[in-house]
């Protein structure tokens, strides 16, 4: 009976994608660097999941939720029309910025401990895409190199070079931070 | 292997993302490259950092319950739910309704979906981070708390004394409505404790039912009704229950 399947369907749904309600806000709000717009999204997310659960193979839950939200971020992306300049997604621009160079190692250390989550979320926020998301994907939603690869469609390489970069980007700004402080 | 080659690939390495073979031509071009091997312990103590920070955020309570809410609209038959309300107004389906037996199949099948709705909001309580929205022992604390939060007033009563302790309170979401959850404590066993609210003001006695290995007993008392769901055994839930009741008979009476 129709009614009967299609409230099993919404069962299974929530029970197979609302858990990883907070993981995907979380890549809202750094995607967006906004609450609200954040929130929209991710009801957007979950409703299109909702819609396209029936097709849905696998192969793991979330990836496919964040390849969801991805689109809806890129259509507000457009919305905004953002005229941030982007940074080139290239290898050879990783040879260009040797900000790894420096090789004393430790005082460092301390410094990262002793920053504050509030610091380091904006430092992540300022990195510019596509480094953050496979940054965030990496660190904070626990992702594996070939589900981010499925979540953002792109290869496992790009995926590797692109968190490279991201990591370098990050360090730098912790250094420069520090510097200015001092 | 060259520095730029090994610069990305570390990632890789910290990562446990490499094969054997990759990880130890990594492992060699760093024991022999200073500077690969500076990068690959700034890295490392920069995962520990980040690894310490709370950088991931929680989605508001609103939100979840917005698209809870969002869930049984996007259905496009008419849901069990509404067709009840049909009956409840005489609506339409008074054809139907006048066949009770269907009428009690569905409500008997709408218990039964709210029990695993509980038992999923019992489960989804013991993932981290989702049992408490506020942590104590005092009753007088955790009942304001509910204050303008919920349509009803869940009884929040302490039975440290009893044998089962008060951890705390919060918010979820039962049958697509904000419903209020009390947190108990035997052992290192949790008791949920889920109240809403109810039309029917007569008592319910308590019975038990068994979902996916979890015991509920649920019962309806001035308004409100009750699940209690938890792994502790039968026995101990039905101890439990009654001396929720007995206390809040007392409160009532005293």
């Amino acid at each position: 009976m129709p009614v009967s399947d299609d409230f099993q369907k919404a069962q299974r749904f929530r029970e197979a994608a609302l858990p990883y309600l907070d993981d995907v806000y979380t890549l809202a709000r750094y995607l967006l660097r906004d609450a609200s717009d954040a929130e929209d999204a991710v009801q957007e997310c979950y409703l299109r999941a909702l819609k396209h659960f029936d097709s849905y193979r696998g192969p793991a839950m979330k990836p496919w939720l964040f390849a969801i939200l991805r689109n809806v971020c890129n259509a507000e992306y457009a919305r905004r029309a953002h005229s941030h300049a982007a940074i080139e997604d290239t290898p050879g621009a990783v040879d260009e910025t040797p900000m790894w160079q420096e090789n004393e190692a430790s005082p460092e250390a301390e410094v990262l401990r002793n920053r504050d989550a509030g610091a380091i979320r904006k430092m992540i926020d300022a990195l510019a895409e596509p480094f953050k998301e496979t940054f965030v994907l990496r660190e904070i939603n626990n992702l594996s190199y070939r589900e981010i690869a499925e979540a953002v469609g792109a290869p496992v390489g790009t995926v590797m070079s692109r968190l490279a970069r991201a990591r370098a980007m990050l360090r730098a700004a912790w250094m420069a931070e520090e510097e200015h402080s001092k | 292997m060259t520095c730029d080659e090994a610069k990305i690939l570390l990632h890789a390495l910290l990562d446990n993302e490499l094969d054997a073979g990759h990880a130890r031509e990594v492992e060699a071009h760093i024991a022999t490259c200073p500077a690969c091997a500076a990068e690959l312990a700034a890295q490392r103590e920069m995962r520990h950092a980040l690894a310490g920070a709370k950088l991931r955020y929680t989605a508001p309570a609103s939100l979840r319950a917005r698209i809870e809410a969002s869930l049984p609209q996007a259905r496009p038959q008419p849901s069990r739910r509404s067709v009840l309300r049909g009956f409840a107004m005489g609506s339409a389906v008074s054809a139907l309704a006048a066949s009770g037996v269907v009428a009690v199949v569905l409500r008997q099948d709408d218990q039964q979906r709210i029990l695993s709705e509980v038992v999923s909001a019992h489960l989804r309580s013991l993932q981290a981070g989702h049992l408490i929205d506020v942590v104590s022992t005092d009753q007088h604390s955790v009942k304001p708390w509910f204050n303008g939060k919920l349509d009803v007033a869940p009884p929040v009563i302490d039975l440290t004394a009893q044998g089962f302790t008060l951890v705390g309170g919060r918010l979820d979401y039962v049958d697509a409505r904000a419903i209020g959850a009390v947190v108990y404590k035997r052992r290192q066993h949790i008791i949920n404790l889920f109240v809403s609210q109810t039309a029917s003001t007569e008592h319910r006695p308590p019975k038990t039912q068994t979902m996916q290995g979890f015991n509920c007993r649920r019962w309806g008392e001035r308004g409100l009704n009750f699940w209690a769901v938890s792994d502790i055994g039968g026995d101990e839930l039905t101890e439990f229950v009654d001396k929720f009741e007995a206390a809040m008979k007392a409160n009532v009476e005293g």
